[in-house]
């Protein structure tokens, strides 16, 4: 398999047999390591760098969980290969950007990848569709520990896992979730959410992390602090966390469908109409018109496994996905013509909505 | 304005002040406009008010006066910490060990690790654990002036270190 065959197999989160669910579009977690006798990827020389991408490289792509995995230095991909990288959540926009000696390993059906040398020696992740904290934490553990018989990591008995940034310390584990919460952005409640979550020392990003903004209603929540929790805790605390924000976003829907249905229906329509007839389709429109077809799913007004061909297109729509499909770099204007052309031949197959079966 | 509080980031005047509670904890932060803007403080999404206290509080005027610290492997200046955030290699951490102190207070729920423990390091944290205890215990015996149970912590100190040292390269 080579970078051309992984970006032609549809990831995990784009997968329409994966379990999918109404608001939580996908469970990721993130530990990072670093080796005990390197300095940190970001005071390292060159030649420290490559030898830490020697020495990861080796005992990751050795791990049975890469069995048949690819691996890439960043060198070797070219922008556009690293940019559909990102869109896909496999690697950090900060990877993408890396120096020389910067890596990753993905496992074949990309549900697990493996960055070196980004901010840390090692950032493991692995993420799934759904909400799955149990699994996705089993799986990391699972590989983490067979990969500390291979490395030496940077560890203290008082501070844990020593990464670059203390703020990461102890753990080094960041679990997030990837949230659809289109009626608390309507019902202009998101900002409260965020606060309220900031102060429970969580951290709320848009959908490509920090600093990305929230186009199609997707918010990144993830846990902030590291130190002095265990991994199960962490997760615990947050996963009550996001039951109420969930709990939250469905309460919100039904109160919107009280007050004002007509309202929300004519959002949908309009956007279904757009989306299988509009010309020009920038990534921002798309990600907010899609937005509001998979609450429609949600809702019932479109069969449920539509919600897989929305959850789909969410990547395919980004601007590396559209000129990848054109084969080769295009510039904004003809990316929009592309994905509304796109968008224009994946909704005719789409079914009409059917308001009377939204449930009340 | 009376108060005249000065950014934690650049020393110029502060207009911006931010209190946040974290785990039960007031954290307080005075910025001036162009750092507010810079370090996102006005977008709630994208801000991170752990990674601006570590800045702020590794201020000259906060930590001891001995001089400017550094890392004995690696080099690493407190400076370079200040501009970026992040340390240089896993020795800083014992290194700039009295100021990140404080620090770790505010930016965690602890300041002792209790999860996750990789094995070999379990094997490196017992050795830890049992030299801490006999190098008290040796100073205990010496200060009480109880020479022979001195000399035997001392033995069994030169004990666990050689079957570490042995066991690391057999």
């Amino acid at each position: 398999m080579n970078i051309k065959e992984l970006f032609d197999t549809p990831s995990e989160l784009m997968d329409p047999t994966a379990s999918k669910s109404a608001v939580v579009l996908i469970t990721r977690i993130r530990l990072a390591r670093n080796l005990a006798q390197l300095p940190f990827p970001g005071w390292s020389k060159e030649a420290q760098r490559r030898q830490a991408f020697d020495t990861c490289l080796q005992a990751v792509t050795s791990l049975p969980q890469m069995k048949r995995g690819l691996s890439f230095a960043i060198e070797e991909l070219n922008d556009l290969e690293k940019q559909m990288l990102v869109e896909r959540h496999l690697i950090s926009r900060e990877l993408s950007q890396g120096k020389a000696g910067a890596g990753l390993v993905v496992s074949r059906d990309q549900s697990c990848v493996v960055m070196i040398n980004e901010e840390d020696h090692l950032r493991i992740q692995y993420l799934r569709a759904g909400f799955v904290f149990k699994k996705v934490w089993t799986a990391i553990n699972a590989l983490d520990t067979e990969l500390e018989n291979r490395i030496d990591y940077a560890f203290s008995p008082e501070l844990g896992y020593l990464t670059a940034c203390p703020t990461n310390l102890g753990t080094a584990i960041r679990a997030s979730t990837m949230l659809h919460l289109p009626a608390l952005v309507i019902s202009g409640q998101m900002e409260k959410v965020v606060r309220a979550v900031n102060q429970l020392g969580m951290a709320v990003r848009g959908l490509f992390g920090e600093g990305s903004d929230a186009s199609g209603s997707i918010f990144q929540i993830s846990n902030q602090t590291t130190l002095g929790e265990t991994e199960e805790g962490i997760i615990k605390h947050l996963t009550g966390v996001l039951n109420t924000i969930v709990e939250q976003e469905l309460t919100a829907r039904e109160k919107i469908l009280e007050a004002d249905a007509a309202k929300l229906f004519d959002k949908i329509g309009r956007a279904y109409g757009i989306l299988q007839n509009g010309f020009l389709l920038s990534s921002g429109e798309t990600m907010n018109l899609l937005s509001l077809i998979r609450l429609g799913a949600d809702l019932g007004i479109f069969p449920e496994g539509q919600r897989a061909v929305v959850d789909r297109l969410f990547i395919e729509c980004q601007p590396g996905h559209v000129q990848h499909a054109a084969k080769g770099e295009q510039d904004p204007s003809q990316r929009d013509l592309l994905r509304a052309e796109k968008l224009r031949q994946e909704f005719t197959r789409m079914p009409a909505p059917v308001f009377d079966k939204a449930d009340r | 304005m009376a108060n005249s509080l000065k950014c934690d980031l650049c020393g110029k005047p502060a207009t911006v002040h931010l209190t946040q509670i974290i785990n039960n904890k007031i954290h307080k932060v005075d910025l001036c406009e162009a750092c507010a803007q810079a370090k996102g403080v006005t977008d709630p999404n994208g801000f991170s008010l752990a990674d601006l206290l570590l800045k702020a509080s590794l201020n000259p005027e906060v930590t001891e006066p001995t001089g400017e610290m550094k890392c004995g492997i690696c080099g690493f200046t407190q400076q370079d910490f200040k501009k970026t955030g992040r340390f240089g290699c896993p020795s800083c951490y014992e290194y700039f060990r009295n100021a990140l102190e404080p620090l770790l207070e505010n930016m965690h729920k602890g300041t002792h690790h209790i999860g996750k423990v990789p094995q070999k390091a379990m094997e490196r944290k017992d050795l830890y654990t049992r030299l801490t205890h006999l190098e008290s215990e040796l100073e205990k015996a010496i200060k009480s002036e109880r020479y022979e149970d001195a000399a035997r912590y001392r033995d069994e100190i030169t004990q666990a270190k050689q079957a570490a040292s042995h066991k690391q390269n057999p």
